[in-house]
């Protein structure tokens, strides 16, 4: 498979009044096309500004891309200028944001709000768009879309938007979907219909999708790869069964534990991780998980540890060897 | 959207017979309007009597208000003095669409005095607003995109400046430096008084010349309002969640700034636009006085100092039903914007 997509040493800041945060330390991956993604961590772990950073669309200021390159089909997306990342944005590579609720915008028509990416990008007629556009509608199961088109967000229920989202998403059939916590804002029986749909979408269309995510249970069935996130840092990256039955980082094994599953008898009490985040505005020195580790060691305090091949197509950033407890 | 618009209409007419009853009373006891009749003599005593007779002077308040709003051709007059009424009223009222007619230039009905005023102003007004409009939305939107830049910056000084000046003042400042001095120092100057030059005669271009400095008086104070508050509402809508959907789908800047953000950050705008135009009304007579423009302020100032009730009312009448209107205007624009607004 050809890789699509390769990030390398990706580092984003905001300068904000407070102090600077360090909101994504220099991560690098890659997707392959067709491939899908998911990238785990708690909250403020710098997940969307990672993926934000891939589209350009951090806000600047107080944001900035401090380091690194976004290469895209050859070409690196951090050094085009902002028309040309016009071009990239809708048509290459597409997103989908969390609130439903807030991302669409509430004075036009959702017809309106799906076609013109289509006359921007493809060049279409007003026609052409809306039949298009109807099209993308029945794509993404919305019913009648023909008496649909002409209505507002507010018309529409949480998962019915998001629908909306998905089909100016893929209006432009995209290489790339990111879809940062699409199903968060919905409940649980909406959440397994939108993820059905990107998931039949994508074997369709065939396109990579990066899917952002603070439940693991999610990715589960979704994602080949898998990338876990912890202030900002890659901690732990591999096949997705790898990730599940061999985890090797403790942060992992701590999210994995916090998760319910059928095969766990009810009784055993979920573990939730300990402690808070850390503030990314000053970053202790040595491993930004140490305070909350249940494995560390002397030296996880002074260094931290960098993103290591422990099996094949593992990888880890972590001191110790949570087989033995020891260091490796 | 009729039904409510009906409905509104509807209500606004008790509130109308508020007004008109407060307007008069107050409009009674501002002034005689027998003084001079409008002339430079004092009025006679014998006259003083008999005029106050004609127009219905000596009866009491409220008699005189229902004489204005539905006439008194259905009652005789006592026009000789002699206690016995004996000639039939004229006058049908208000209800009836007359407005009756002036007390010091006599005989001259209402509306027809109003009628040849209400354009000038009208052009004055909405020649204004537009200006108004159009420069705030272009000064705000550019500088909440340059935030704190000079240009921005400059812009807030100059509005702060602008917005704690009295309209008489700016009128008189730029008549000062656009007429007198710009003449003085030679350069193309412009007309300080009237709507055209009578040399060259009622031209579009003489009434264009002739209305740049009264709207630019009018406009400036709110125009500087107006550009910081659509500064304020574009950084909000700018920081909206449906403004990153649509830089994600990779819309071109023009489109972003000046349909999805314009058309939200417009919607508090046309709510105090709404608000203000009774003030504009109000900036209008001064301005119009200033610069001896031909409309309803001027009108309005020669006569109310006369205390000539009947045009003085239909001015006003004019006035608050304007208001009204602008206010049904504002709520339909309002919802025709913003589609979640649904009157009923
Ligand atoms: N516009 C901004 N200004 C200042 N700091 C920001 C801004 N956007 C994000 N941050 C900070 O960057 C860090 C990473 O935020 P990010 O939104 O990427 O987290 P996340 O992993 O997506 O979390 P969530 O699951 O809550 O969406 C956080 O500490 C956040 O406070
Ligand atoms: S390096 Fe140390 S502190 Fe960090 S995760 Fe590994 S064991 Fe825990
Ligand atoms: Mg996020």
């Amino acid at each position: 498979m050809a890789t699509l997509l390769e990030v390398r040493d990706l580092t984003t800041r905001f300068h904000t009044l407070d102090g600077v945060v360090h909101a994504v330390n220099g991560i690098s991956y890659t997707l392959e096309e067709g491939q899908t993604l998911g990238i785990v961590g708690e909250s403020g772990c710098g997940k969307s500004a990672s993926v934000l950073s891939v589209m350009r669309l951090i806000p600047e200021p107080p944001g900035k891309i401090a380091a690194g390159q976004v290469i895209y089909r050859g070409q690196d997306l951090l050094k085009l200028n902002e028309s040309q990342m016009q071009h990239i944005r809708g048509k290459e590579i597409a997103m989908v944001f969390q609130d439903p609720m807030t991302s669409l915008n509430p004075v036009l028509t959702i017809g309106r709000q799906i076609s013109e990416a289509l006359i921007v990008h493809m060049g279409m007629t007003q026609k052409q768009a809306y039949q298009r556009t109807l099209e993308l509608l029945n794509m993404v199961g919305i019913p009648q879309a023909d008496s649909r088109y002409g209505d507002y967000p507010h018309q529409f229920s949480g998962g019915m938007r998001q629908r909306v989202m998905i089909a100016m998403a893929l209006a432009c059939m995209p290489s790339i979907l990111i879809a940062d916590e699409p199903t968060t804002a919905l409940d649980v029986t909406i959440q397994a219909q939108i993820i059905d749909l990107v998931k039949t979408l994508r074997d369709r269309l065939g396109m990579a999708v990066i899917w952002i995510t603070h439940d693991l249970g999610i990715i589960a069935g979704l994602a080949e790869k898998v990338i876990v996130m912890y202030a900002g840092f890659i901690v732990e990256r591999g096949d997705v069964d790898d990730i599940y039955d061999d985890p090797r980082h403790p942060y992992t094994l701590a999210l994995l534990k916090s998760l319910p599953r059928v095969d766990r008898s009810s009784k055993e009490r979920l573990a939730t991780i300990p402690g808070l985040p850390p503030d990314l505005l000053s970053l202790p020195p040595g491993c930004p998980f140490a305070p909350r580790c249940a494995y560390v060691i002397e030296r996880c305090r002074q260094e931290n540890p960098r993103l290591e091949i422990v099996d094949s197509h593992h990888e880890i950033a972590c001191w110790v060897d949570v087989g033995t407890g020891r260091e490796r | 959207m009729t039904q409510y618009i009906i409905r509104r209409l509807l209500q606004a007419i008790p509130l109308l017979f508020i007004i008109s009853l407060i307007l008069f009373i107050l409009m009674r006891n501002t002034g005689d309007p027998l003084a001079t009749m409008g002339g430079r003599r004092l009025t006679r005593p014998e006259d003083r009597e008999r005029l106050a007779r004609q127009f219905g002077l000596d009866k009491p308040i409220y008699v005189q208000y229902l004489y204005w709003l539905i006439g008194n051709d259905w009652t005789k007059i006592d026009m000789d003095g002699d206690g016995i009424p004996e000639t039939p009223g004229t006058r049908k009222g208000v209800l009836r669409g007359e407005f009756g007619t002036s007390l010091v230039i006599r005989g001259k009905p209402v509306s027809t005095l109003i009628w040849e005023r209400l354009p000038n102003t009208l052009l004055l007004m909405i020649t204004t607003e537009v200006v108004i409009i159009i420069f705030s939305i272009i000064i705000g939107v550019y500088s909440a995109l340059r935030q704190y830049s000079v240009i921005d910056h400059l812009v807030t000084t100059v509005s702060f400046v602008g917005y704690s000046m009295p309209i008489f003042f700016i009128a008189l400042a730029s008549m000062y430096l656009f007429a007198v001095n710009f003449k003085k120092w030679g350069l193309p100057y412009l007309p300080t008084v009237g709507m055209f030059d009578p040399q060259i005669g009622k031209t579009p271009a003489q009434v264009a010349l002739h209305m740049v400095l009264p709207v630019f008086s009018m406009a400036l104070i709110s125009i500087a309002g107006y550009s910081r508050f659509v500064r304020a509402t574009m950084l909000e809508v700018m920081n909206e969640d449906y403004i990153r959907t649509a830089r994600a789908k990779g819309l071109p800047n023009f489109t972003i700034l000046f349909i999805h953000a314009l058309k939200n950050a417009s919607l508090p705008l046309v709510t105090i636009i709404g608000l203000d135009i009774p003030m504009l009304l109000g900036g209008a007579i001064v301005t119009e006085r200033i610069f001896a423009w031909p409309g309803m302020g001027r009108l309005f100032l020669d006569h109310v100092s006369r205390a000539d009730t009947p045009v003085v009312m239909g001015i006003l009448m004019l006035i608050s039903v304007a208001v009204i209107v602008f206010q049904l205007i504002t709520d339909i624009v309002y919802a025709w914007l913003d589609p979640r607004i649904r009157y009923t």
